[in-house]
C-alpha cells in the first residue's frame, strides 16, 4: 500500500513540495561540496528527494482517504517508524557483534578502510542509539501521544517529514563514518550539516508534540508525555550546546568543535552521560508509563512516586557527567558533584523502577504467561540493576578501577540491552497487533523464543564484561614485591581473550532475537486486518481541516 | 506541592518551562565555572601548538576512530604514573578540539607516547601490529602509505586560529610547505619549520622515505609529539618529588 494514500490530496501537494526542495537541497550539497563525505550524503538526500517526488507523485490519482479518518488515529507514521526501527536494528547490531569478533580475530574484516574497527564502532553505536533507540521513540511517542491526548496528530505532513529527515540523518551518520568522516566525540560523532539537520527535524517534532497536546481531550497530560517531552526538549539542548562547530569550509564536511580541551571533556560528557538519560532513559520511560500499565491491565502503582522519579530524573541527571572524569584535570569539586548526584539518583531511578513492578501486582500471572509482558519486567528490572550499577560505578575510589576498563562496556549494555531494548520489543509486540487490527501477533511462540534469545544473549554478555572488567582494572594496578607492576599492558590485553568471545556469542544471540521480532513483524503487517477496535480512537474528533 | 503539580500538569507550556529550568542547572553549574578556571590557569610557557604535519596525524588518527581505544589522560594513580608517566594537565590539551581523552583503553595510555618508540617501530606497528606485538589485537592500517591529502591543511589552521588556538597567519600561509619539510630533513623549508614551531620540534623522514609525503609520515609525526607539546607535566612531578 502506498503511505502517501493516507494523505488527502492537498497533502500530497505540500509533501510533492517537500521532495523537490530536498532533492535540490541535496543537488546544492553535492556541486557546493564536488567531493568528500559532503558530496556523497548531497547525492544521497538528492535520490531520496527524487525517490519520493515519484512516490508521492504516483499517489496522486489515487482516490482521497476516507474522510472519517479524522475519526482515527493516525499510525501510518508509528507503522513506518516500527519498520525502520527493526531495520536498524538489525544494521547496528550487526555492526556490534562484527566489532566484538573483531576483538577476538582482529583480521576478520577485509582489508579496506571502510571496514576498519574504528570506522565500524561509530556505525554500531549510531545505529543502535539513534537508528534503532531513535526510531523507536519517535514511532511509539506519536502511537502513545494520541492515545492518552484522545486526539489525532496535529498534522499529517510533519509525523512524515521528522520520521524521513531523523533517518536520513542517521544514513548520513554511519555513511559518513565509514568515509572516515567524524568529529570524534563520542555519540555525537555526525558533522556539522548533519546536525544542522537534526536541529529543524527536532524543532518540528517539538512542533508537532506541542500542538497535538494542545488538542487532547484530557485535562491532564499523562505521565507518559512527560517523559517525552523531556526527552525531546533536553537532547535539543544537549545537541546544540555540545555540537557547536565552526567548518573548515562551507563546501567540505569538516568542522573543529568551539570547545577545547578541558572544557570541551566536560561538555562532551555533560552531553554524553545525558544522552544516556534524556535519550535513553527519559523516552524509554515515557514508553513504560504506557505500554506496561497497558499491557498488564494495571494502572501505574503510584502517582505520586511517578512525580517523585520524573522531577528527580530531570534535575539529578544533568549533574551527573563529570562521573566521567575522575582523576582527571577536570577540576575536583566538578568531580565531586558528579559523584554526589550520581548517587542521589538512585533514588528517582529505583523510585521509577519500583513504580513499574508494583504496577505488576495482580498481574503476575500474565507476567508468566504473556511474553510481551515479561519483556517489560525484564526491562524495568534491569533498569533498577544497572541504575544501581551506575551509581556504584560513579563513586570515586570504583571508578579508579573501573574507568577505561570493560566493566563500563558491560554497565552500559545491561542498560542498553537489559532495560532499552527489551522495553522497545515489549511496545513494538503490543502495539503492532494493534495498529495491524490483530488481536496478537502473527507468530505468538517466536516472541518466547526472542524473549529468552535476548535474556540469555544480555546476561552472557553482561557477565563476560564484569569478568572482563574487574581482571584487567586488577591488572593494571597489580604490583609485585619489589614494588614494580606485575602485568605489561600485553599480558592484560591476552587475559581479555575468552571474555571477548563470550561477548560476542551474547551479542549474535541478541541479535537473532532481533531478527526474529523482524520477521514476526512483516508476517503481521502482511495479515489481513480484522477489525478495528472501537475504544481505540479520538473524543469528539475535530471537523476535518 | 501535590496540588501544585495537579495543576502544572494541565499546562503543556508549564512543564515546557520547569522540565528547562530543571535541566539547566547543574549544567551551568558544573560547566560555567570552567571558562572562568581557563583565564586563571595559565598555559606553560614552552607550550607549542601541533605543527601541520601532527594536526594533519591528528585527523587521521580521529578519521581511524583511534580514540575509541586508546585514551590520552593518565590519572593521578599511582599505578598510572608508573606505567606511563606524569599525570596529565588541563594545560596539555587545551589547544585540542577536540579533545582526545577518551573513555576506554582497550590498548594502552597514549598521552605519553611521543619518542617512546621508533619511527620505524611505528610504521611496521600501524602496517600490520602483529608483524612486531604478536598477541595484539589492534587492527591493521596498510592504507596509511598512501599521499597525504594537504589541500585542506591551510584552511583547518586557519579555522583553528579563529577558535584561540596560536597559529599565526605566517603559519596558516606555510602550513602545506611546513608539512612537506617536517618530513624532510635535507630540504631548505627546515629552518622555518623550526623557527616557527621551536626547536625541539621532531624533523624527520617518518615513514623513512623523503621523497613522498604519506599518511604515515603525518600520524607517525602526530605519535611522536603526544606529550611533548611541553615539558610541564614532568617538571610539575620533578617538584613534587623534590619537596
Amino acid at each position: 500500500m502506498n503511505a502517501a494514500t493516507t494523505l488527502s490530496q492537498s497533502e500530497r501537494q505540500v509533501g510533492f513540495g517537500l521532495a523537490i526542495a530536498l532533492a535540490v537541497l541535496g543537488l546544492v550539497m553535492a556541486a557546493g561540496a564536488k567531493q568528500g563525505a559532503m558530496a556523497v550524503h548531497g547525492a544521497m538526500a538528492m535520490m531520496l528527494g527524487m525517490y519520493l517526488v515519484f512516490y508521492i507523485g504516483g499517489s496522486f490519482y489515487q482516490p482521497e482517504p476516507n474522510a472519517d479518518r479524522v475519526n482515527q488515529y493516525y499510525d501510518a507514521p508509528t507503522r513506518f517508524g516500527v519498520t525502520m526501527t527493526l531495520i536498524w536494528a538489525m544494521i547496528g547490531m550487526t555492526a556490534g557483534v562484527w566489532v566484538a569478533a573483531l576483538m577476538y580475530w582482529p583480521e576478520a574484516t577485509p582489508a579496506v578502510p571502510w571496514t576498519s574497527y574504528g570506522r565500524l564502532r561509530p556505525v554500531h553505536t549510531t545505529g543502535v542509539i539513534f537508528g534503532f533507540g531513535g526510531n523507536a521513540l519517535i514511532a511509539t511517542s506519536f502511537y502513545v501521544l494520541q492515545r492518552t491526548s484522545r486526539a489525532r496528530l496535529a498534522d499529517s505532513i510533519s509525523p512524515w517529514f521528522i520520521l524521513i529527515g531523523f533517518n536520513l540523518f542517521c544514513a548520513w551518520a554511519v555513511t559518513g563514518y565509514v568515509m572516515g568522516s567524524t568529529q570524534s566525540k563520542e555519540y555525537a560523532e555526525a558533522e556539522w550539516y548533519a546536525d544542522l539537520w537534526l536541529v529543524v527535524v527536532w524543532v518540528t517534532y517539538f512542533a508537532l508534540y506541542i500542538r497535538t497536546l494542545a488538542r487532547r481531550h484530557e485535562p491532564h497530560i499523562y505521565v507518559a508525555n512527560w517523559y517525552y517531552m523531556a526527552f525531546i526538549l533536553v537532547v535539543a539542548m544537549l545537541h546544540i550546546v555540545n555540537n557547536l562547530a565552526l567548518p573548515v569550509s562551507f563546501g567540505a564536511a569538516k568542522s573543529f568543535t568551539i570547545w577545547a580541551g578541558v572544557q570541551d571533556a566536560m561538555i562532551q560528557w555533560w552531553y554524553g552521560h545525558n544522552a544516556v538519560a534524556f535519550f535513553l532513559t527519559a523516552g524509554f520511560l515515557g514508553m513504560l508509563y504506557y505500554f506496561l500499565p497497558v499491557r498488564s491491565g494495571r494502572p501505574i502503582w503510584s502517582y505520586r512516586l511517578s512525580i517523585i522519579s520524573f522531577w528527580g530524573i530531570v534535575f539529578f541527571y544533568i549533574w551527573v557527567g563529570s562521573h566521567h572524569l575522575h582523576y582527571t584535570a577536570l577540576p575536583y569539586w566538578t568531580q565531586t558533584l558528579g559523584m554526589t548526584f550520581s548517587v542521589m539518583l538512585l533514588v528517582p531511578s529505583w523510585a521509577s523502577a519500583g513504580n513499574a513492578i508494583a504496577t505488576l501486582n495482580g498481574a503476575w500471572h500474565k507476567v508468566r504467561d504473556d511474553a510481551t509482558l515479561r519483556f517489560m519486567f525484564v526491562a524495568a528490572v534491569f533498569y533498577g540493576l544497572s541504575t544501581f550499577e551506575g551509581s556504584f560505578l560513579a563513586i570515586r575510589p570504583v571508578n579508579s578501577l573501573s574507568h577505561y576498563t570493560d566493566w563500563t562496556v558491560g554497565h552500559v549494555h545491561s542498560g542498553t540491552l537489559g532495560w532499552v531494548a527489551m522495553i522497545i520489543f515489549g511496545a513494538i509486540y503490543t502495539l503492532v497487533p494493534q495498529i495491524s487490527g490483530r488481536e496478537e501477533m502473527a507468530w505468538p511462540h517466536a516472541i518466547e523464543w526472542h524473549f529468552w534469545l535476548a535474556v540469555g544473549g544480555t546476561l552472557i554478555y553482561v557477565i563476560a564484561l564484569w569478568n572482563a572488567g574487574i581482571t584487567q582494572g586488577l591488572m593494571w594496578r597489580a604490583y609485585d614485591d619489589h614494588g614494580a607492576l606485575s602485568y605489561s599492558f600485553m599480558e592484560s590485553v591476552q587475559a581479555m581473550a575468552p571474555y571477548y568471545l563470550l561477548r560476542t556469542i551474547g551479542g549474535a544471540m541478541f541479535l537473532i532475537g532481533a531478527v526474529i521480532c523482524a520477521l514476526n513483524c512483516r508476517a503481521t503487517y502482511r495479515l489481513a486486518p480484522m477489525s478495528t477496535e472501537v475504544s481505540d480512537r479520538p473524543l469528539n474528533p475535530q471537523p476535518a481541516e | 506541592m501535590l496540588r501544585l503539580h495537579y495543576n502544572l500538569e494541565k499546562l503543556s507550556m508549564g512543564m515546557v518551562a520547569a522540565i528547562i529550568v530543571a535541566a539547566s542547572i547543574g549544567g551551568i553549574v558544573e560547566i560555567a565555572p570552567l571558562f572562568k578556571i581557563d583565564e586563571t590557569v595559565t598555559i606553560p610557557d614552552d607550550m607549542r601548538p601541533h605543527t601541520p604535519l601532527e594536526l594533519a596525524g591528528r585527523e587521521i588518527y580521529i578519521r581511524e576512530g583511534c580514540y575509541a581505544c586508546h585514551s590520552q589522560m593518565v590519572r593521578s594513580l599511582a599505578d598510572e604514573l608508573d606505567r606511563y608517566g606524569p599525570y596529565s594537565l588541563a594545560a596539555e590539551s587545551a589547544y585540542d578540539h577536540p579533545m582526545l581523552w577518551g573513555s576506554k583503553r582497550t590498548g594502552p595510555d597514549l598521552a605519553r607516547l611521543g619518542e617512546k618508540y621508533s619511527d620505524a617501530w611505528h610504521s611496521a606497528h600501524l602496517i600490520n601490529p602483529r608483524d612486531v606485538v604478536p598477541a595484539s589485537i589492534m587492527p591493521s592500517y596498510p592504507w596509511l602509505e598512501q599521499s597525504l591529502d594537504t589541500r585542506l591543511l591551510s584552511a583547518q589552521l586557519g579555522t583553528l586560529a579563529r577558535l584561540g588556538v596560536p597559529y599565526s597567519s605566517e603559519m596558516v600561509e606555510a602550513a602545506v610547505a611546513d608539512a612537506q619539510a617536517q618530513s624532510r630533513p635535507d630540504s631548505d623549508g627546515v629552518d622555518a619549520v623550526l623557527e616557527r614551531y621551536g626547536e625541539d620540534v621532531a624533523v624527520r623522514a617518518f615513514d623513512g622515505d623523503p621523497s613522498r609525503l604519506t599518511e604515515m609520515d603525518a600520524l607517525v609525526a602526530y605519535l611522536q609529539s603526544l606529550g611533548t607539546l611541553t615539558n610541564a607535566a614532568y617538571e610539575i612531578l620533578a617538584e613534587g618529588e623534590t619537596e
